[in-house]
């Protein structure tokens, strides 16, 4: 017991140098996100300065005001459906429309991944019939490849559907990744079989259990889930870049890779630009980091 | 013999509301994950590109593969940064989790929360803000270099053929410990207590509970981080695409930025999808060692 107590309040030279070392990479792995918002406020003098402004002397807004004059989109163009009818909002900075479009995309495959994934989880993990066994090896097998290599394939196949160019043909592959049914399979597993049980013998319909029993069950599950969709949503940049080229579609990271592509020396003008990118997304990701954590570690379960 | 009609109606409800619930994720699933898979095989035997039919030309996209000398770069471009990164990763990954699962919650969530920073920022912004920082004139690494005398004169990070593939390694590992310090510091809250403190009873120093102890227990997750780190090793594109675009002299070129180069530059489909197929056998090949050398480890 001794023994114990002297290993947790002890302090040797190697822990010091531990908790030191730790600090010190603390503050490298936080740097990248100081100098960008820090050099989203600094002066172009300062930003191009051989000797870096550690601090801005000055703060100025010239970047933002950069950003968000340089274009201008519609705030939001919407086809009335079965008719050649485009609504079209008033003109607004592109960025602005390219954060909204990218909000749209997140919440939209966040919230049907959430329902799909749900149900499937639940189905899998506590129904039992011919082929789940067969399913869930397909799905596993499916999560090992790199995303990636069906880049191509999806490209033809959302020109056939004629939704290449809108933001649904990044979406609908998100949807169908099944990172999100594993997780759910995960947390369903907890969901104690009596209690279906009893709400089969009470005569409940399958919706009624679903919706009454399982849901509130597996809630922290679907909250997991939904940061985990929404974060990743927002960052898949690689699916992002090949799916949408028009401006009224583009999301904000692919906004932000297009400025740097065309102003490629303007470090004051990209950094407005990431720091647009990456606050709202950091906010969302510190508020909720609880549920994310605990999603992480429950998709590493092996099942 | 009223319990076997009962029994088989059950086991029809149950199919059938089993199928209910897959059926939607199922859609999706089928229409955009297995569906563009089976395609991508498929259209590796074609001579593929846009607004015209496929020819079937065999194997000569991957007989070509094998003759590309820029393919082959890029092979062992990605080789280079799998065994760089994987490595470092997950030892890294694994240091900093011991040294801080056993601190007080607030300060070890505010550690991984940190560590996980660079994930969540998004390639594209992390990626541009390096960009800056390696920048030839106003980057703070030659400002650092020559103050602390380690550079006599700036270097071109980026531009140089020596130090790109590098500086591109350098940020990946900053976006890729995240992940895995989340899973090490939990894979080491739940190691069971009371075999530690038997072995420290026993008077195990610290390093002989972590070998002895520690690491079989933490083994599966150790197998999960490898696998997770290899594929997005194998993967990584966005640094590539907006840092270097494979240059200079297709120095920092990988699988996976060839393949977008090839299918959408040239829009030589057919060929993008073959390059496709031999990344995905490889990730198969390598996860299926990973898991090999983990159960043997394990067995003894």
């Amino acid at each position: 017991m001794n023994n114990l107590n002297a290993g947790v309040h002890h302090t040797t030279p190697y822990k010091v140098i531990t908790v030191i070392l730790l600090v010190v990479l603390a503050f490298m792995f936080l740097f990248p996100l100081y100098w960008i918002v820090t050099g989203s406020f600094k002066t172009a003098k300062e930003i191009n300065a051989a000797t870096p402004a550690w601090w801005p002397s000055e703060w100025v807004l010239t970047n933002y005001e950069k950003l968000f004059t340089r274009r201008s989109a519609p705030l939001f163009d919407f086809t009335v459906p079965f008719t050649k009818t485009v609504i079209t909002g008033p003109e607004v900075p592109a960025a602005i429309r390219w954060l909204i479009n990218t909000v749209w995309m997140a919440v939209a495959s966040m919230i049907i991944t959430c329902v799909t994934a749900t149900m499937a989880g639940y189905a899998l993990a506590k129904k039992r019939f011919l082929g789940r066994g067969l399913i869930f090896t397909v799905i596993v097998c499916a999560m090992a490849l790199p995303k990636q290599v069906i880049l191509i394939p999806l490209i033809r196949e959302m020109s056939k559907l004629e939704l290449y160019d809108s933001l649904w043909a990044v979406i609908l592959p998100i949807v169908g990744w099944p990172f999100g049914v594993f997780l759910m399979k995960q947390f369903s597993e907890g969901i104690p079989s009596e209690m279906l049980e009893a709400a089969r013998i009470d005569g409940a319909s399958e919706a009624k259990t679903f919706t009454h029993i399982v849901v509130p069950l597996v809630k922290p599950g679907i909250g997991a889930l939904a940061i985990f969709t929404f974060i990743n949503s927002w960052n898949d940049y690689f699916m992002q870049l090949i799916m949408l080229t028009g401006t009224n579609v583009l999301t904000i990271p692919l906004g932000i890779a297009k400025l740097q592509a065309e102003n490629s020396t303007d470090y004051g003008l990209i950094m407005a630009g990431a720091a647009l990118a990456s606050v709202p997304i950091l906010t969302v990701f510190i508020i909720f980091q609880k549920y994310f954590t605990q999603g992480i570690t429950m998709g590493a379960v092996k099942g | 013999m009223g319990k076997t009609p009962m029994s088989r109606a059950l086991v029809r409800r149950e199919t059938i509301s089993g199928y209910l619930f897959l059926l939607p994720s199922l859609i999706f699933f089928v229409g955009f994950v297995v569906y563009p898979m089976v395609m991508c095989i498929y259209t590796s035997f074609f001579d593929a590109t846009m607004n015209r039919k496929d020819i079937f030309i065999g194997l000569a996209n991957y007989k070509e593969l094998f003759r590309d000398p820029i393919f082959l770069r890029a092979l062992k471009n990605t080789a280079i940064i799998v065994l760089v990164s994987v490595p470092v990763t997950c030892g890294f990954s694994l240091w900093v989790s011991s040294a801080i699962y056993k601190m007080r919650a607030p300060i070890r969530s505010a550690f991984r929360c940190i560590f996980y920073l660079p994930v969540v920022t998004g390639s594209v912004a992390v990626t541009v803000v390096w960009k800056w920082m390696y920048n030839n004139y106003y980057g703070i690494f030659n400002y650092l270099g020559k103050a602390v005398g380690l550079l006599d004169k700036n270097i071109n990070w980026l531009g140089d053929e020596r130090f790109a593939l590098g500086c591109i390694i350098l940020i990946l590992l900053t976006t890729s410990v995240g992940q895995p310090i989340v899973l090490y510091v939990s894979a080491l809250g739940n190691v069971d207590q009371s075999l530690v403190e038997a072995a420290q009873v026993d008077g195990a120093n610290n390093m002989q509970v972590f070998w002895r102890i520690k690491w079989p227990q933490i083994m599966p997750t150790t197998l999960y981080v490898l696998v997770i780190t290899t594929i997005n090793s194998f993967q990584c594109f966005a640094l590539i695409q907006l840092l270097t675009s494979g240059g200079p002299n297709h120095s920092t070129d990988t699988i996976m930025y060839y393949i977008y180069y090839e299918a959408f530059k040239l829009y030589r489909y057919g060929y993008g999808n073959a390059m496709g197929v031999i990344l995905a056998i490889i990730i198969a090949i390598f996860s299926a060692i990973q898991f090999k050398l983990a159960k043997a480890d394990t067995s003894y």
